[in-house]
């Protein structure tokens, strides 16, 4: 827990802050509307004798009584995706429509990626791509089994990702030249996974932040370029680290065209920090949202919104 | 006529006239499989693009790019042709099996357990032989969960290995 004390001066209730940290995570999934409603999946529940809580923010979110959700008739239908709370939270912040074409720039192993595919009843396009080709089939099976039919896969470093597999450039008016929506939930240093992972601050150093933050850099300057002008994209870590988050925001609104909007977040969730250890970030960042783990009870979580410039 | 490229993704061609690598299915016999087959409503797959990537894997895609592309995956495995009887994936049976109204056998919570960890049953069925979608009853509805192999009496789970769970 010690890495987190450099964030006493940011957290309103540090107190309670550290108590959620150190408790365990319930477990949670989300219902894949691809092949079946809250209300059937909550028969299916009832039928099996599986007890479960929806969570009042999200419709087809549930917290559920057992720890082996994946030994279930609807796990095996794919009717439901383990996948925690808060990380529902971006792909409906970005909010994709039916017939778009939208990036997934990080996506194995693929829970948002296929939450963003029921999110477009399995209409258009979702380009999930990931540098990790072993994650990679992590994401193709979970695909499989939640039926995702509107999913192309794409092996390539995002940070210099390339649209020419998809016709970018062509005659062919079938290719894509960019995008409709981006998400980057981008690689971090999962500091906000501390209730699911406990090691997770073993590996910790502040070396670590300050290179995936280049990374984080490279792949959200990526998306903003892949992107029509007046598309969105979202931008979300699972860490607390301002120099993951506001820091890696600052950097780009100074590099691409683009700006921060409003967004909404039904949880409770505390702004961007715009400060940090004396440095100073664009105000712009207060528009992001930091979801501590005392907030929801959930992990933690950053979630910007930007617009890429018309 | 050219050869199939195995390590890319080449749309279907519409109809046999259109076709230009040898032995490659065309959309209309891989539609007209699937809809013969299992009974399936008139325009299931309309909105959908077909692909062949592999030797004789079909995949079925919700929208289009151009082709040939290659890239990881496109779409969902759907149907593997290039041998003598084609064979439904377990994917497409449980997307699209729902509304099958032909060559469906249903199965008891016992025997769909079983089916679900890859095991072979004596059961009975008055229908063809040949490869049938598996289903059950969940939450009070009939839901696909994979093909099987129905031939001299028995059903053989098509469950591919790291689907099947005990359950």
């Amino acid at each position: 827990m010690k890495p987190l004390e450099r964030y006493r001066p940011l957290i309103d209730d540090f107190e309670a802050f550290i108590d959620a940290c150190e408790r365990p995570l319930p477990s949670a999934v989300r219902v894949n509307t691809i092949k079946a409603t809250p209300e059937q999946t909550m028969a299916a529940f009832d039928e099996a004798g599986i007890g479960y809580e929806r969570a009042d923010w999200a419709e087809g979110v549930f917290r559920l009584e057992t720890t082996s959700p994946g030994t279930t008739w609807p796990s095996v239908h794919g009717w439901i995706h383990g996948q925690e709370e808060v990380s529902s939270l971006p792909a409906m912040v970005l909010d994709p429509q039916p017939g778009e074409r939208v990036w997934d720039a990080a996506a194995a192993p693929g829970s948002k990626a296929t939450q963003l595919s029921a999110l477009m009843e399995d209409r258009g396009l979702v380009v999930a791509n990931d540098n990790n080709l072993g994650r990679l089939s992590a994401l193709r099976f979970n695909a499989e089994r939640l039926g995702v039919t509107n999913m192309a896969v794409t092996n390539q470093d995002a940070r210099n990702f390339s649209l020419k597999p998809l016709g970018e450039g062509s005659e062919d008016d079938r290719r894509v030249d960019a995008f409709d929506r981006a998400l980057v939930d981008a690689p971090c240093s999962c500091e906000g996974t501390i209730r699911k992972n406990p090691d997770t601050f073993d590996e910790w150093s502040l070396g670590h932040v300050e290179s995936v933050a280049g990374i984080q850099q490279g792949i959200l300057r990526r998306a903003i370029q892949a992107t029509k002008p007046g598309g969105r994209v979202v931008y979300s870590t699972c860490t607390f680290a301002p120099e993951e988050n506001e820091r890696v925001l600052d950097q780009v609104l100074d590099r691409e065209d683009c700006r921060i909007v409003e967004q909404d977040i039904p949880l409770e969730h505390a702004p961007g920090v715009t400060e940090f250890e004396g440095e100073q970030f664009d105000p712009d960042v207060a528009k992001a949202a930091r979801i501590y783990p005392h907030h929801n009870d959930t992990g933690g979580f950053f979630c910007a919104t930007l617009e890429v410039g018309r | 006529m050219s050869d199939n490229v195995g390590d890319r993704f080449d749309r279907l061609p519409a109809t046999a006239d259109e076709r230009e690598v040898e032995g490659r299915a065309t959309r209309e016999e891989v539609v007209d499989w699937w809809q013969n087959r299992f009974d399936l409503p008139a325009g299931t797959f309309e909105q959908y693009t077909l692909w062949e990537k592999g030797a004789g894997k079909i995949w079925i895609f919700a929208d289009d790019i151009p082709s040939p592309t290659r890239i990881e995956g496109l779409g969902m495995t759907f149907l593997r042709t290039r041998q003598e009887h084609w064979k439904p994936t377990t994917d497409a049976a449980q997307r699209f099996g729902r509304a099958a109204s032909k060559n469906v056998i249903e199965l008891s919570e016992d025997e769909a357990r079983a089916f679900l960890a890859g095991e072979d049953q004596e059961l009975d069925w008055d229908g063809d032989w040949g490869y049938l979608i598996a289903a059950h009853d969940v939450g009070g509805e009939r839901e696909s969960l994979g093909v099987g192999l129905y031939v001299y009496g028995e059903l053989r789970s098509m469950m591919p290995k790291g689907r099947q769970r005990e359950l």
